[in-house]
């Protein structure tokens, strides 16, 4: 557990609502939560996960904290939608997810193992490197993610489909060399920066 | 106009029905067996022309009763109603062709049909008279609104409002009732999203300030006598008799009392401090005034409150109750408020107070109940679906959560429980009088009374108006100590005409809806007086001067109709002869179901009025293979569902004859073993709902005339005939698909077990 982790808990003791509609994004929505069900129902990942976000939200208002951050749930999320266009009181629930998950990274929480973790970390490591997402590297990378022999296995698995997108000008070649980039990267990533101190000093000064 | 009866008989040529039916036959059956004085047709009776037409016959003396032959009793109501004169209404439209296919082959029983229709109205008219209003009326404009909580003070509000003298007996020292405990209440008007003032306090200064009002505190309700119109109430202090008041009708808002939350040994109720009732918390919440509320037992303020909602209600365990207040979710949301609204004010940050709603299923009526629970998040109060299973006494709430699925625990500074309320009805005579019974008849075999009913019969209960009333001291009860009232149908009338049950005491309710109550029951409690002033009957036949009388030479004193009006209407005089109080008698008829002597009738309604019709009917013998199928039907369900069938041409048999009748507790057994001595097949009594749930308009007429009729078997065996033939049933408005199917099954019925052989 990190310290931060352990600080947090300490402060909010008890009081795990709290804790949420304070550092989660659109985490003060989760008291509006009617229970219906109707984000469970519509769910497409609904099956696969180890709570419904019906069950989150009511975790969330029970206390379950560790539970709740420990579990793979929100990292489980497809951003389909479903759930936000179906929600009678109005829920964020995808972002509230999403929110979860950053919030559950930051306290270093995610489950061990977690592939959809992994490749949510491979992707932002490749954006946030340009501003723009190389296809080709993200593909290549998360081929190769869990380990080389199993890439090359993989590799060679899409090979097909790899010559198929190159023909037909789906998958750009040069990417690899390089790639593209949004016209001020030195200004993006001193953004990306100044976000990350923000949210850092906002939780920091939470756990106080 | 001489005393001589001129019966004009008018049909209607209208609506189809002169392409349908034979309509010189039915004038010429009218003429020569009815023997009418004039039959006349026309090709729109209910337009002006055919109105003016019988009109004119009345004015110029041609006619002074009328039988119209047109469309059902229950339409142009208006069109044919003529002021002073008798008229009887032959339901050739929806009784006859809207039932009836338009064939070739249908046309000859459809015409009988008509024809016997025409026949039993122009036999029922001859019976008719009509109903002069009562001597006994008297205007009393004074209301006597019993209890000063928020249902008497808003009803004696409005009835005073309303231009009526007004007494109001509370029985403590002070007006304000539950209400006057409470420190707001849930929201009555958008955007229902806060607690809002109880509104007590203004109330009693407009009722202290009101010259139409009087109000006595410290004072009971010692004797109540009379009837609508004019009833006596003797009113005491102490042991002091105040005075006696006559009025013209009661408002009963007795209130209720709270549960006794000693009873709830698993939630530590009297072991712990900090486990309180929803009232207690009031009390607690008035203290604070809008400052951090704190927990009875030392003081500290509560950062974590828990409130379990149906602590002893909606449970069939011994000593809960099986009901559900009505207002205890709402109460909990509002209460959960008070912590959340006084900490804003008090500059904490709301969510630093923990307040946890425990429920089953959560319940908030009224329209802004959802709002108030949508703010209720809003304002961070948790709502969680559990079951809780114990309260420890340092406050730890054991609960099992029904959408996690698992066992839980919180431990809580306060636990509030959500119990319910008890109505304060007064005494439960056909209780006691039902334990006394059992008792006595114990006793007699030399039985050993279970010591239950001892400890039963022990409880003293205060009597709440102290009726000077043959049939018991208080309103009757209806289910779970609840003064008697339909839920939907009619709230406020109780079985004892002129006194109306509002609030809690009839049914479990909110500040709000006493409030709506105490407003209905005056509205009743003020058309009380004017009807009884004009002699005229209150609900259901609103406006019906007709009333009961009784031949006292046949009568034989033997006291059923007294003991089967619903109403208490019916004293006995010294001798044993019924003394029937007009006032307090709605017109149901049930007396003159009941008697065995036939001595009882109304001067429109009458053993005579329904028997003639039945006997005028044309009996096709035996051998012609056309049954006649009898249905006696409840003018007030099942009659309005025939014709709403009719409206959609649902088809029934061509041989059954419909006779309305004011509730099936009229039915009189006579009609019906004269029905099977005359050669009918088969008879069908249709009524409306008996029971606690029940829907019928006169409260037990129907289950008085299901008991009579479960004893026709007798009746039939010694006639020899088969108990099929007669068949009761339970009818509601709704029941429009059903009421052709019940008379088509009595037709095949008797297909199945023949013909009688009574036919002549
Ligand atoms: S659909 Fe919305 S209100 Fe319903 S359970 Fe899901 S989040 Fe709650
Ligand atoms: S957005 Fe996420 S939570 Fe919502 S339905 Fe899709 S997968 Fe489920
Ligand atoms: S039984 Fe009905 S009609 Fe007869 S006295 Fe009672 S209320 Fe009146």
């Amino acid at each position: 557990m990190s310290d931060l982790n352990q600080a947090l808990a300490e402060k909010y003791q008890g009081n795990f609502l709290k804790e949420v509609i304070d550092n989660v994004e659109e985490g003060d929505m989760v008291r509006m939560c009617m229970q219906c069900g109707v984000c469970a129902g519509s769910c497409p990942m609904g099956p696969h996960w180890e709570h419904t976000p019906q069950k989150i939200f009511m975790m969330i208002r029970a206390n379950k904290r560790d539970e709740v951050l420990q579990s793979d749930s929100m990292w489980m999320c497809t951003s389909c939608y479903n759930c936000i266009a179906r929600c009678p009181r109005e829920l964020p629930i995808t972002h509230i997810m999403h929110g979860l998950a950053s919030y559950a990274k930051r306290l270093n929480l995610v489950p061990k193992e977690q592939p959809t973790a992994k490749f949510a970390q491979l992707f932002w490591d490749n954006l946030a490197k340009k501003g723009r997402v190389n296809e080709l590297k993200l593909g290549i990378s998360l081929y190769f993610m869990n380990g080389f022999g199993e890439g090359i296995k993989v590799a060679m698995g899409n090979q097909k489909l790899g010559m198929n997108m190159l023909k037909t000008k789906r998958m750009a070649i040069n990417e690899a060399w390089g790639g593209h980039s949004v016209k001020d990267k030195s200004g993006f990533h001193a953004m990306l920066k100044k976000a990350a101190e923000l949210e850092s000093a906002a939780i920091e000064a939470h756990s106080k | 106009m001489s005393d001589e009866v001129k019966i004009g008989a008018y049909i209607c040529k209208g609506c189809d029905l002169g392409n349908r039916l034979n309509t010189d036959q039915l004038e010429m059956i009218a003429t020569r067996e009815g023997r009418v004085a004039l039959a006349k047709s026309h090709d729109f009776l209910c337009g002006e022309d055919g109105v003016k037409m019988i009109q004119d016959d009345l004015a110029s003396g041609e006619a002074n009763k009328v039988v119209i032959a047109a469309c059902s009793r229950r339409a142009k109501t208006d069109a044919f109603s003529f002021e002073g004169v008798p008229t009887s209404r032959v339901n050739l439209r929806e009784g006859v062709i809207w039932v009836r296919p338009e064939t070739d082959e249908a046309q000859e029983t459809t015409q009988e049909m008509a024809e016997d229709y025409v026949r039993m109205g122009c036999a029922e008219i001859k019976f008719m008279a009509n109903p002069k209003p009562s001597e006994e009326q008297g205007t009393n404009r004074h209301v006597m609104v019993v209890g000063g909580g928020i249902t008497g003070m808003t009803a004696a509000l409005e009835a005073a409002r309303a231009g009526y003298q007004v007494s109001i007996v509370e029985k403590s020292d002070a007006l304000g009732g539950t209400a006057g405990q409470l420190y707001r209440r849930a929201p009555t008007r958008a955007p229902y999203a806060d607690p809002e003032d109880t509104g007590v306090e203004p109330l009693i200064q407009m009722l202290e300030d009101d010259a139409k009002v009087t109000i006595y505190l410290n004072s009971v309700i010692s004797s109540t006598d009379g009837a609508p119109g004019r009833f006596n109430i003797e009113i005491t202090q102490g042991s002091d008799q105040l005075e006696i008041i006559s009025c013209g009708s009661i408002i009963q808002a007795s209130g209720m009392t709270p549960y006794d939350a000693s009873q709830l040994t698993e939630f530590s109720y009297s072991d712990a401090p900090d486990v309180i009732t929803q009232l207690e918390l009031e009390a607690l919440a008035k203290a604070a005034d809008g400052g951090p509320i704190k927990r009875p037992s030392d003081g500290k303020e509560v950062k974590n409150v828990v409130f379990v909602q149906c602590a002893g209600q909606r449970s069939d365990k011994e000593g809960h109750l099986s009901y559900c207040s009505g207002h205890c979710c709402n109460t909990s949301i509002k209460q959960a408020m008070y912590f959340k609204d006084n900490a804003l004010s008090s500059g904490t940050d709301p969510l630093d107070i923990q307040t946890t709603i425990l429920f089953s299923d959560l319940r908030t009526p009224g329209a802004g109940g959802e709002d108030f629970y949508r703010s209720g998040q809003d304002k961070g109060v948790t709502f969680r679906k559990a079951t809780v299973s114990a309260v420890s006494k340092d406050g730890k709430v054991s609960l099992n959560d029904l959408i996690l699925d698992e066992e839980d625990t919180i431990d809580a500074d306060l636990v509030v429980l959500a119990t319910g309320m008890i109505p304060n009805s007064g005494r439960n005579n056909e209780r006691e009088d039902e334990l006394q019974t059992i008792k006595t008849q114990l006793e007699a075999e030399h039985k050993e009374v279970p010591q239950e009913m001892l400890d039963e019969i022990a409880i003293p209960v205060e009597s709440i108006l102290n009726l000077n009333y043959k049939q018991g001291s208080d309103l009757p009860q209806l289910v779970s100590g609840f003064n008697d009232s339909h839920f939907i149908c009619f709230p406020y009338e109780t079985r004892r005409t002129g006194i109306y049950a509002a609030g809690p005491t009839r049914r479990p309710m909110d500040t709000q809806q006493a409030q709506e109550d105490a407003t209905g029951a005056a509205m009743k409690a003020i058309q009380a007086i004017e009807n009884a002033g004009k002699g005229m009957a209150a609900h259901p036949r609103s406006g019906d001067l007709s009333y009961p009388t009784f031949r006292k030479e046949g009568c034989t004193q033997c006291k059923r109709c007294m003991m089967e009006c619903p109403f208490g209407a019916i004293h006995s005089d010294e001798k044993g002869y019924p003394q029937y109080n007009e006032a307090r008698c709605r017109r149901c008829g049930t007396c003159m179901g009941a008697c065995p002597v036939r001595v009882i009738s109304f001067e429109n309604y009458s053993i005579d009025s329904v028997g003639q019709q039945i006997k005028a009917c044309d009996i096709p013998d035996e051998f012609d293979e056309k049954p006649r199928l009898l249905v006696l039907a409840c003018e007030n369900d099942a009659y309005p569902a025939l014709d709403m069938a009719a409206q959609n041409r649902f088809e029934y048999s061509a041989f059954v004859r419909v006779i309305p009748v004011r509730c099936l507790g009229s039915v009189n057994t006579i009609w019906i073993t004269d029905a099977l001595n005359s050669g009918y097949d088969g008879v069908v009594l249709m009524g409306c709902k008996k029971g606690d749930d029940y829907q019928c308009h006169f409260v037990k007429g129907s289950e008085m005339a299901h008991v009579r009729m479960s004893k026709i078997a007798d009746t039939l065996q010694t006639l020899n005939l088969e108990e099929e033939r007669v068949a009761v049933h339970e009818v509601a408005i709704t029941d429009i698909q059903r009421v052709p199917e019940l008379i088509d099954d009595m037709a095949k019925v008797v297909e199945e077990i023949g013909m009688s052989p009574f036919k002549f």
